[in-house]
C-alpha cells in the first residue's frame, strides 16, 4: 500500500463532513433524476419506477422548462452584465482622488447587500405599484403612461432585474475597489506625463490590470444569477404567465410544491451543467484572450 | 397538600399530549377552545401549532416524509385524496359507531362528501368555503336590476348594463386572471366533466367546458372584467367602494372584511346572493371548498385525537368558532342554533351550500388546477388562442395523469 500523504489526514476534519452532508445529498438527487419519485412513492416505495433518463427526456419537452430557461438566460445576459457595469462604475467613483467620505459611500452602497430580501421586496413592491407607485409618479413628470412593473408580463422581469441589480452591486463594486487599489500609483503617473487622458488611462492601464478581478467578479456572478429564486419568489412567484419564473423556481415548485422529486432533480442537474458549461467557457475565453 | 400544591404529582409528564396543527387565524383563535376540551377529558392536553396557509401544504407533506405528523390537522378539503395516496391519514367511518355516523347527516352533505375518497370517510368538515357573489345593490338597481342575477343571460344583460353607465375605466366584475375557480365552476354548472376515463386524462375540449370557458372569455372581452391578477389590485376594498368593479365571486371570509374595511358610505350598498346558473336551476353550483380535520396514521394517541376532532365539529363549539373567527359552520344545526339565515348577507350562503359540487377527487387535482390557471390566464393574455390554450391543456393534464394511469393498469 502506498503512503497516504500527511496533508490528507490534515484536511480529513474539514473533508469528512463535505463528503458526508454535500457529496453523499448529490449522489442521492443524481440518483433520484434517474426515478419517478413522486408523492405516489412517498407514500409506498413499490409505486416507484426507475425511469433511466426519462426525467431529462420530458425535461427537454416541457415548455415550462424552456420558459424558465429563457427568462434565467435574460437575467444573467441582461442583469449579469448591467450589474457588472454598476458596480466598476460605483467603484471608479467611489474609489475617485476627489471623493471625499469614501468609508460612507461604501458603506452606503454596501447596505442593500446586507439588508434582508424579503424587507427590500415588499418596499420595491411599493414602489413598483402602477397607480400609486413612486416610479411611475416619476415617470409621470416625463409624461410617460404608467406601466404595470410587476403585472406586466413583459415588464415583470426587467423589473425582477432592476432590483436584483440594486441589491446586490455593492458586494461586486467592494471587490472592484480592491483590485482598483492594487494598481500602482506610478502607471497612472507614467501616463499622465505621456499625455494620456482619462479614457485612454482608463482603457490602456485600469481595464487590463483589473483582468483577473473581472474574471472573477464576472463568474461569481454568473453563477449567482443562474441560481435566481429569492426575487421571484417574493416578488412574483413566478408570475405574471411564468414571466418571472427561474429554472430554480421551477425546481422549487416540482420538487416542494408538487413533490415530484425524480423531475426536480434533474432539473437540478441541467441547471448545474448549464453553469459548468458556461463557466467553463468563460474561462476558456480569458486564457485564449 | 403542599406536596401537590406545588405539583409534585409530575402531573405534566403523564399527561397525554395531542398535538393539533391548525393553519392561518384559525390556528390563532382554536387555542381559545382548547380549555373546555382539557376540563371534559382530565389528564389529555392538546398542544396546538399554527401554520400559515402559505406553507402548509409543504409542511405537511415534509412531516409526512420525516415521520413528524402531528395527532390531529387542519387541512384544505382539496387536499384529502392526496393524503389518502400517501397512507397518511386514518379511515374515520371504521372509527365511529353506527349512531355517531348517523349523526354525519347533519353535515351538508356536499361538503362531506368531498371527505370521502372511494366512499370511505377521512375527515369531517370544520368550517365550510364556498365562494358566492357579492355585489353592490346600489349600482346594479341604478342599472336597471333590482334583483341579483338568477342565471347566465340576465348576470350578462346586467354586467353589460353596469358597464355601460359607468363608462370605462369601471368594471362590472372582478375575476383574477391567475385563479381557477371560476373557469371550474363556470364548467361544473353546465355538468362538464373535467377528467374523462376513470380520471386518466383531461377532458378540456369536451363540448361543456368550451362552453364555459368560452363564457369566462368573453367577459374579458367584452372588457366586463379587468384583465388583471389578484395581487394587481392593490386595495380591494378600496376599489369597491370606488366603483372600480361592482361584483365579486368570493368566499365567506369576506364578509367581515368587508364589514370591517369598507367605508360606512356604501357599508349599505353591498349585498351577497348565490351564483347565477346556466339553466333553470337555482342557484347555479359552486364549489364545496372548506377546511377539514383528519387524523394521522401515525398518530399514538388516536382515541383522543378523534375525541378532539369530535369536539371541534360539534354545532356547540362550531357556533362559538363561528363568533370568533366569522367561518361559517358545517353543521345544518350549527346555522340553526345561531339563527345564522337570518343574516341576510350569511343566507346566500345557506342557499348556496344546497348547492355545491367538488373538483375530481385524485391526489394530482391541485397541479391540474394550477394548469387550468395558467392557460386561461394565457387566453385572457390573448398569447393563445382558446381552442389552442384547450389543446394544451389537455396535453399537460395527461401528461399529469401518467403515473395514475400506470397505477391503475398494474393493480388490474
Amino acid at each position: 500500500m502506498r503512503r497516504i500523504p500527511p496533508a490528507f489526514w490534515f484536511l480529513a476534519p474539514a473533508l469528512l463532513p463535505i463528503a458526508l452532508f454535500f457529496g453523499v445529498p448529490v449522489i442521492g438527487a443524481l440518483g433520484l433524476s434517474f426515478t419517478d419519485f413522486d408523492i405516489y412513492a412517498l407514500g409506498d416505495s413499490s409505486r416507484l419506477r426507475v425511469v433511466g433518463a426519462g426525467n431529462y427526456g420530458r425535461l427537454l419537452e416541457d415548455p415550462l422548462f424552456w420558459t424558465a430557461l429563457r427568462n434565467t438566460l435574460y437575467f444573467v445576459l441582461l442583469g449579469g452584465v448591467l450589474s457588472v457595469a454598476v458596480s466598476l462604475g460605483a467603484a471608479l467613483l467611489v474609489n475617485h482622488r476627489r471623493v471625499r467620505c469614501k468609508g460612507f459611500f461604501r458603506s452606503v452602497y454596501f447596505m442593500p447587500v446586507v439588508t434582508t430580501l424579503v424587507a427590500v421586496a415588499v418596499v420595491w413592491r411599493y414602489l413598483y405599484h402602477p397607480r400609486y407607485g413612486l416610479l411611475n409618479y416619476a415617470l409621470g413628470f416625463f409624461g410617460i403612461d404608467p406601466i404595470d412593473w410587476l403585472g406586466d408580463p413583459r415588464w415583470a422581469m426587467p423589473a425582477i432585474i432592476l432590483m436584483a441589480i440594486w441589491k446586490n452591486f455593492g458586494f461586486n463594486m467592494i471587490i472592484f475597489i480592491a483590485g482598483l487599489q492594487n494598481i500602482p500609483e506610478r502607471l497612472y503617473e507614467a501616463a499622465t506625463l505621456d499625455g494620456a487622458n482619462g479614457w485612454q488611462q482608463f482603457r490602456y492601464i485600469t481595464l487590463p490590470m483589473l483582468a483577473p478581478t473581472f474574471l472573477f467578479v464576472a463568474l461569481i456572478t454568473m453563477i449567482g444569477y443562474f441560481q435566481l429564486f429569492a426575487e421571484p419568489y417574493v416578488m412574483t412567484q413566478g408570475g405574471p404567465s411564468n414571466s418571472t419564473l427561474s429554472v430554480v423556481l421551477l425546481m422549487y415548485q416540482e420538487g416542494f410544491r408538487w413533490w415530484n422529486m425524480g423531475y426536480a432533480a434533474a432539473v437540478a442537474f441541467v441547471l448545474f451543467a448549464l453553469i459548468l458549461a458556461a463557466s467553463l467557457l468563460q474561462l476558456r475565453l480569458r486564457s485564449a484572450s | 397538600m403542599v406536596c401537590h400544591l406545588s405539583g409534585c404529582r409530575d402531573a405534566a409528564s403523564r399527561d397525554v399530549l395531542v398535538e393539533l396543527w391548525a393553519v392561518g387565524r384559525e390556528g390563532e383563535i382554536v387555542q381559545q377552545l382548547m380549555p373546555e376540551f382539557e376540563r371534559r377529558h382530565p389528564g389529555v392536553r392538546v398542544k396546538v401549532q399554527q401554520v400559515p396557509w402559505t406553507a402548509a401544504h409543504e409542511k405537511l407533506l415534509t412531516a409526512y416524509a420525516g415521520d413528524a405528523m402531528p395527532d390531529v390537522f387542519q387541512l384544505g378539503n382539496t387536499w384529502i385524496p392526496e393524503f389518502v395516496a400517501l397512507n397518511a391519514i386514518d379511515r374515520l367511518d371504521e372509527r365511529t359507531s353506527r349512531a355517531e355516523r348517523a349523526g354525519f347527516d347533519d353535515f351538508f352533505p356536499g361538503i362531506l362528501e368531498t371527505n370521502r375518497v372511494q366512499a370511505a370517510l377521512y375527515g369531517l368538515p370544520w368550517y365550510v368555503d364556498t365562494r358566492l357573489l357579492f355585489y353592490r345593490k346600489d349600482i346594479l338597481a341604478a342599472a336597471g336590476h333590482a334583483e341579483p342575477p338568477r342565471n347566465w343571460d340576465t348576470w350578462l344583460q346586467a354586467m353589460e348594463h353596469i358597464k355601460q353607465r359607468l363608462g370605462s375605466g369601471h368594471y362590472a366584475i372582478l375575476l383574477p386572471i391567475n385563479e381557477w375557480q371560476m373557469p371550474v365552476i363556470l364548467a361544473l354548472q353546465l355538468n362538464a366533466e373535467l377528467l374523462r376515463d376513470n380520471a386518466c386524462y383531461g377532458n378540456f375540449r369536451s363540448a361543456a367546458f368550451r362552453r364555459a370557458f368560452s363564457f369566462y372569455l368573453e367577459l374579458f372581452r367584452r372588457q366586463l372584467a379587468p384583465a388583471v391578477g389578484e395581487t394587481q389590485i392593490a386595495n380591494l376594498y378600496q376599489e369597491f367602494a370606488n366603483g372600480y368593479f361592482s361584483m365579486y365571486v368570493t368566499g365567506p371570509w369576506n364578509i367581515g372584511e368587508f364589514s370591517r374595511r369598507l367605508p360606512d358610505s356604501v357599508q349599505d350598498a353591498w349585498a351577497t346572493a348565490p351564483l347565477p346558473s346556466p339553466d333553470e336551476r337555482y342557484p347555479g353550483l359552486s364549489l364545496a371548498g372548506g377546511a377539514s380535520l383528519a387524523i394521522a396514521r401515525t398518530s399514538r394517541h388516536k382515541e383522543m385525537a378523534w375525541r378532539l376532532i369530535e369536539y371541534l365539529t360539534a354545532p356547540e363549539q362550531q357556533l362559538k368558532f363561528y363568533q370568533l373567527t366569522g367561518d361559517l359552520p358545517t353543521r345544518r344545526t350549527a346555522w340553526q342554533d345561531a339563527a345564522l339565515p337570518a343574516n341576510a348577507r350569511v343566507k346566500a350562503f345557506w342557499t348556496q351550500l344546497q348547492a355545491v359540487a367538488s373538483p375530481p377527487k385524485i391526489p394530482e387535482w391541485e397541479r391540474i388546477a394550477s394548469k387550468i390557471a395558467h392557460y386561461a390566464e394565457r387566453a385572457v393574455r390573448g398569447d393563445v388562442s382558446e381552442e389552442e390554450a384547450l389543446r394544451r391543456l389537455d396535453e399537460e393534464v395527461d401528461r399529469i395523469l401518467e403515473k395514475r394511469r400506470w397505477l391503475l393498469q398494474t393493480a388490474q
